[in-house]
């Protein structure tokens, strides 16, 4: 019988260990279908962060590093500016690199480093128990806004993708999301330009995905398609939100 | 062999050249940014390459990330800016990676002076950041030292994959003195078989210190403990001048160490028999230096520029059985030869008569 | 043998670059020698001071407690300095910018109008090197051809500089004679 699905060479045979309804899952295996079809699996680094992204490290095939929380693109940018050659790469989630790293995520872009991010989006801190993101939405309950994120108390939620856009050294900027099957293939397009902007040497290409977390959210995983549909595609700003004419000539 | 008259924080930066390294990481912060600045102005012609990354934090992560892909790297700053480094030195040490660390010590606590200190010995030899690890530091005195244990610090993070010290001062960073820039063969790197570098033809390599259950933590700890155990067997390092037949010593490392010398000369001029150890690597701490001293020595005295950290170790090292001592200054003030005789002198009413 | 010695003025008499002219001068004699520049919030406040030990055998402390000679080029470096020279050592003082009333009589004080001698030659910044003229008989070990061959070092690309300074340096030796 013809095979006409299966795991991508990009990922290892753990089975990934996330909650039910997680989109980590699918977001890793886009990048690892990315890093097979352009043929660098065995020229890419990773580096994992703290946090559920921090599993990334034993679900994919390539070399990986585990970083301290927050300092991933830092790491990347020491094993790239030692191999120039190779590919590096950073899976972060939304509280590494928009809090606690926030300095190498503006510092990163601002030098044009040749690696590539990912950044998933849940608007929370998973791993440590549903606690306030720098990116949880106005009036969304967590456990350390028991009452809603209040905006007088704890500020606005930050859209990185667009802080990044704004510095000349990051060439790719795009924020996408995983879903709908539609938005999966934006999403895999966009994460392979990244790759391929890395490849060709142009400079710092970022990618923001937007995640779920039915777990921290207390919502069934179709339900929390529908909210992150809802309530934060219109406040992230979603597309190319940054592709230089070298880029989009690639 | 060529001589040259550089400050002893150039001269750091000309010895990580000779000895190898390829990247280095660093923020300026007064009194070590000669590293950083030298090493912008002659790396890039021999194909190194220097960042000035976004804060200390930055610096150490990219040293980590380098050091992960097996090449030399270094970054230097000084007190405050080392504490800022501690979680990654603590990350580096978890995962076993071999770089150098220049400390330029200034005096704090806080934003403190940028005068000579020594007030970061418990930093650098009980490990800094969190968690149960150390890391190897080495204590130069002048600026041929500076340029030997440089390249040294190269070695030893090579040979045991963990972070090295160079602990200094600003006295010493700022200073010219002659050195011989000795030229020598790269060291023999046998294994290389961690590194990370793309699963080229092999399985794919993870550096990452998390343990997931207790049972690998321990594991883990007892493998790191058993390497640190290694070291002290084996990398213990220290001077002795006028040790041989002394009835006193003195106990001083780097800028204090080298004030001492003339101390001790100053002593037996007027038939004083004092004697000075002096310990280069501070952590492994130089225990076996006062084995043979530890029963006939009558007194000693360390001579440190904080409020006593070092003093600690000796009292361990000769068990107490002497009364041992401290003369300090602070603040970034150094002692002349003279005050630290006259304290021993006032301390132990020690006189040519009595000895 | 050992000379330590304190150069000290205002940031730009080119204390830092004295400095350097001996501990140049000693690394041609293949001496020992340390060279110890002010640095940190001391350089910020307009005053400059270094030190210079040359020696023909080990230099163990670095730190000058009294030294064997120094340069003072204005009156607040005079008033910092001249109780750190050694009772029998020398101090030259630039008497165009420092009027002494009363001299400490322990030490031989050579006072120079050095400013106004550097004037003479057209040129107001060499009035260090008019100074080491006049130390220079009194210093042990590095001797003018020296002075001249670590003149030549630093000047690099520019020998005129080496020019000037050699005739200032000659004729705070002739001042003295």
């Amino acid at each position: 019988m013809e095979k006409v699905f299966g795991r991508s060479k990009g990922l290892t045979d753990v089975p990934f260990s996330f909650c039910p309804g997680c989109t980590h899952g699918t977001i890793m295996r886009l990048i690892a279908e990315v890093l097979e079809e352009l043929d660098i699996i065995e020229d890419t680094i990773g580096v994992s962060p703290v946090g559920c992204a921090g599993f990334s490290q034993d679900f994919f095939s390539c070399d990986f590093v585990g970083a301290a929380h927050g300092r991933a693109q830092a790491v990347g940018v020491g094993i790239k500016r030692s191999l120039p050659d190779r590919m590096v790469f950073t899976y972060q989630g939304d509280g590494d690199i928009a809090a606690i790293g926030t300095q190498h995520a503006i510092h990163t872009a601002a030098r044009g480093e040749k690696i590539t991010s990912i950044m998933v989006n849940n608007a929370i801190f998973g791993m440590t128990g549903g606690q306030m993101a720098p990116t949880t939405l106005e009036g969304m309950k967590t456990s350390t806004s028991p009452y809603g994120r209040d905006i007088s108390v704890n500020g606005y939620p930050i859209d990185l993708p667009r802080l990044i856009a704004n510095l000349d050294g990051a060439v790719y900027v795009a924020s996408v999301s995983v879903d709908s099957p539609k938005n999966i293939l934006q999403a895999k397009k966009a994460i392979k330009k990244a790759f391929m902007v890395q490849k060709a040497g142009l400079g710092f290409s970022f990618v923001s995905v937007l995640s779920t977390c039915p777990t921290n959210w207390g919502l069934t995983p179709v339900d929390s398609l529908k909210w992150l549909r809802e309530n934060m595609m219109p406040v992230y700003q979603m597309g190319e939100l940054k592709a230089t004419e070298e880029v989009k000539s690639l | 062999m060529e001589k040259v008259l550089l400050k002893g924080n150039e001269i750091i930066g000309e010895a990580a050249i000779r000895s190898g390294c390829k990247v280095f990481f660093g923020y300026p912060i007064t009194p070590s940014t000669e590293v950083i600045e030298y090493l912008s102005k002659h790396f890039p012609k021999v194909g190194g390459t220097v960042v000035q990354a976004e804060d200390e934090i930055g610096a150490i992560n990219m040293c980590y990330g380098a050091a992960c892909t097996g090449t030399r790297v270094m970054t230097a700053s000084s007190s405050p800016g080392v504490s800022l480094k501690q979680e990654g030195i603590s990350y580096s040490a978890a995962v076993g990676l071999p770089m150098v660390i220049v400390n330029v010590n200034r005096c704090g606590p806080g934003l403190g002076g940028l005068g000579p200190a020594q007030s970061d010995y418990f930093q650098s030899t009980r490990g800094g950041g969190h968690g149960d690890y150390r890391t190897i530091v080495l204590a130069p005195s002048k600026a041929q030292e500076l340029y030997d244990y440089t390249m040294l610090a190269f070695d030893l993070a090579d040979k045991y994959r963990n972070p090295v010290i160079l602990h200094t001062d600003g006295f010493l960073g700022q200073t010219m003195e002659p050195v011989v820039v000795k030229e020598r063969p790269e060291a023999q790197i046998e294994d290389r078989d961690w590194v990370v570098d793309g699963a080229r033809g092999r399985k794919k390599r993870v550096l990452a210190s998390y343990s997931l259950t207790n049972e690998v933590g321990e594991a883990n700890n007892l493998k790191w403990e058993a390497k640190y155990k290694d070291i002290q067997e084996k990398e213990q390092m220290w001077e002795e001048f006028h040790t041989e037949d002394a009835e006193y010593l003195l106990v001083s490392y780097g800028t204090t160490g080298r004030i001492c010398k003339s101390t001790v000369l100053n002593a037996r001029k007027k038939g004083i028999k004092l004697g000075l150890i002096r310990p280069i690597t501070l952590w492994p701490f130089p225990e076996k230096a006062f084995i043979p001293y530890k029963d006939k020595i009558k007194g000693i005295v360390t001579v440190e520029l904080n409020t006593g950290q070092m003093i600690e170790d000796v009292k361990l090292s000769v068990e107490c059985k002497m009364p041992v001592h401290l003369y300090r200054r602070q603040g970034g003030m150094l002692p002349t030869e003279h005050e630290i005789l006259a304290y021993f002198e006032n301390t132990f009413k020690a006189t040519a008569e009595e000895v | 043998m050992m000379d330590k010695v304190i150069l000290a003025g205002f940031g730009g008499q080119g204390v830092m670059f004295l400095g350097k002219v001996l501990a140049y001068a000693g690394m041609g004699s293949d001496l020992e020698l340390c060279w110890i520049p002010s640095y940190g919030p001391e350089m910020r406040g307009g005053t400059a001071n270094c030190s210079v030990i040359l020696s023909d055998e080990e230099i163990n402390s670095p730190v000058i407690d009294l030294a064997d000679a120094a340069i003072v080029l204005n009156k607040p470096a005079y008033d910092k300095f001249s109780t750190r020279v050694r009772p029998g050592g020398v101090l030259v003082v630039n008497s165009s910018l420092a009027k002494l009333d009363k001299v400490r009589e322990d030490i031989t004080v050579i006072e120079i109008p050095a400013t106004e001698m550097a004037n003479e030659l057209g040129n107001n910044s060499i009035a260090n090197m008019v100074c080491l003229g006049a130390l220079m008989p009194s210093l042990r070990l590095v001797d003018m051809s020296r002075i001249e061959k670590a003149m030549t070092k630093l000047a690099g690309k520019k020998p005129e500089l080496m020019q000037v300074n050699i005739a200032a340096i000659n004729k705070g030796i002739e001042y003295t004679k």
